[in-house]
């Protein structure tokens, strides 16, 4: 079973993953700021940043398919939120300008989400004088993410191979039980861990 | 609930951005000191717990599936301050990892989720345990408080969005709030669920677990109510004196709008006096927002009496 397809791609090799986290996470919340800030209508600022977006998108050598996938994944909030503006006045323009602001920032995020290990972002937040207790809570949840999804897959292909129903009814009920399942397994882990760390000299 | 970037303007990510510092800064100073170094692995798995239980899909109608929000229920499990820390941490995750939530709204989903989340349903879980010092109280904290924690960050979110100027205050209230007083009542379930299952097959994980048993300071207690009502201040009471149409909508979701607006009661009294800055739809709400709670109450107690008659012996 592969374990990486939460950042799948974020540890490839392009012009872009080679770039420093630091200036990828600066320029990614500069252009963000601008993108907030920037008033409705600014039509200009727009298609020119996304005339920037393009050459990025393309040295990091993404795949288009798996991008576009991820956007049309996140598009339905968006959606769904903006399409209240439409109830204001003049809430068209506002409507239009929300979804292309969005659109530009959920591609901002998804290109340095993809392009940055996640262990280099908790490096950052290191240098940046993040408590080391807070880093060492970040570095454990990233870590042990993949297992409780592996663990919960497990569960619930043993489930599938168990059960022949497929009704609503069913599928809350164990849903419902795999989660509390998966928090004692959680508590049970964190136990044999912090034995394991101790182990090795962690304080 | 995750606000993407884009929806929020400069001044209300600033303001959110710095009420989630103040409240995750806070929870983290108040977490580090009443830990154990054996419970920061806990902290980290309990994370990785969120996360993943969040992925499930729960189907609900037409194709449409909702997930579980969890915060009320690490409330339950862990106590404030850590369920501050754990669900800010999933929700940095789910923006650095997946997009989902923008940057720079982290603030605002961190207030709404994690802080506002956290101690609304720290002060439910307190007040019903009280009430009822027992596992049927327990649970009927569990549902009650997942309920309002939902409720809250909905009605939060949509006093950013309006502050925003992104959409109007009466929209957003109405569609983001009735629809999740109604999500609110299947997060309330689950969490129940879990709760109950968990004393069920490891009652000792819950008292273990209890970080020292979730006693807070009346310091640490009045800071954090500062910062609840500051970003209820901000965000919310401005604009509820200007929404007729939001209350209807969730009267007609709790199902007495004819009630409602047929009896004197609730129009007459309210109508002509005003309270300071509350004029009378203020007061309309707080009323509808105390009977949803009522509801929620019976419905989570009925629920807790099922699970608790069910058990063998």
């Amino acid at each position: 079973m592969r374990h990486d397809f939460i950042d799948r791609y974020s540890r490839q090799k392009s012009p872009i993953h080679n770039l420093s986290t630091s200036l990828k996470v600066v320029t990614a919340i500069s252009a963000l700021i601008v993108i907030v800030a920037l008033p409705h209508k600014s039509w200009l600022v727009f298609s020119l940043l996304a005339l920037l977006i393009i050459p990025v998108i393309v040295l990091s050598k993404l795949p288009i398919r798996f991008l576009l996938l991820r956007l049309i994944m996140l598009e339905p909030f968006v959606l769904g939120v903006s399409i209240l503006s439409l109830f204001k006045e003049g809430g068209t323009i506002i409507f239009i300008s929300i979804v292309i602001k969005s659109t530009l920032a959920l591609l901002i995020m998804l290109l340095l989400s993809n392009t940055t290990p996640f262990e280099q972002i908790l490096t950052l937040l290191k240098k940046i004088k993040i408590p080391p207790l807070m880093v060492t809570i970040l570095a454990l949840f990233y870590r042990y993410l993949f297992v409780l999804i592996d663990e919960s897959e497990k569960m619930q292909r043993a489930r599938m191979s168990r059960t022949f129903t497929n009704s609503k009814k069913h599928i809350w009920k164990s849903r419902i039980q795999m989660i509390s399942e998966l928090f004692i397994r959680s508590t049970e882990r964190a136990e044999r861990i912090y034995s394991a760390m101790r182990a090795r000299g962690w304080s | 609930m995750h606000i993407p970037d884009g929806f929020l303007d400069t001044k209300t990510a600033i303001a959110t951005a710095t009420l989630s510092t103040v409240g995750v800064t806070f929870a983290f100073r108040h977490l580090k000191k009443s830990i154990t170094p054996q419970q920061v692995p806990l902290i980290g798995l309990s994370a990785a717990f969120v996360f993943v239980a969040q992925m499930l899909n729960f189907p609900i109608a037409a194709g449409t599936s909702g997930h579980f929000m969890g915060t009320a229920l690490i409330t339950m499990l862990l106590g404030p301050s850590a369920a501050i820390i754990i669900i800010s941490a999933v929700l940095v995750v789910q923006c650095l990892l997946f997009a989902d939530g923008g940057l720079l709204s982290l603030g605002a989903n961190i207030f709404n989720m994690a802080i506002a989340g956290a101690l609304v349903s720290y002060s439910i879980q307190k007040m019903i345990e009280k009430i009822i010092p027992n596992v049927r109280g327990k649970l009927i904290a569990t549902g009650v408080s997942s309920w309002s924690a939902t409720v809250i960050a909905s009605i939060l979110c949509a006093g950013e969005l309006a502050w925003s100027m992104t959409v109007s205050w009466g929209a957003a209230f109405t569609a983001m709030t009735s629809i999740h007083m109604v999500i609110g009542i299947a997060e309330g379930a689950i969490a129940t669920i879990v709760v109950a299952g968990i004393l069920k097959s490891r009652p000792e994980i819950i008292r273990n677990a209890n970080l020292q048993q979730h006693k807070l300071a009346l310091s640490t207690k009045l800071i954090y109510a500062a910062i609840l009502i500051i970003g209820i201040m901000i965000f919310v009471t401005p604009f509820i004196s200007e929404f007729p149409d939001g209350l209807e909508k969730i009267a007609s979701v709790l199902g007495f709008e004819q009630k409602a607006i047929g009896q004197p009661i609730f129009s007459a009294p309210f109508q002509d006096y005003r309270w300071g800055i509350f004029s009378s739809p203020a007061l309309a709400t707080i009323a509808a927002g105390f009977i949803g709670i009522v509801i929620v109450f019976i419905l989570a107690y009925t629920l807790s009496k099922v699970i608790t008659s069910n058990k063998p012996h």
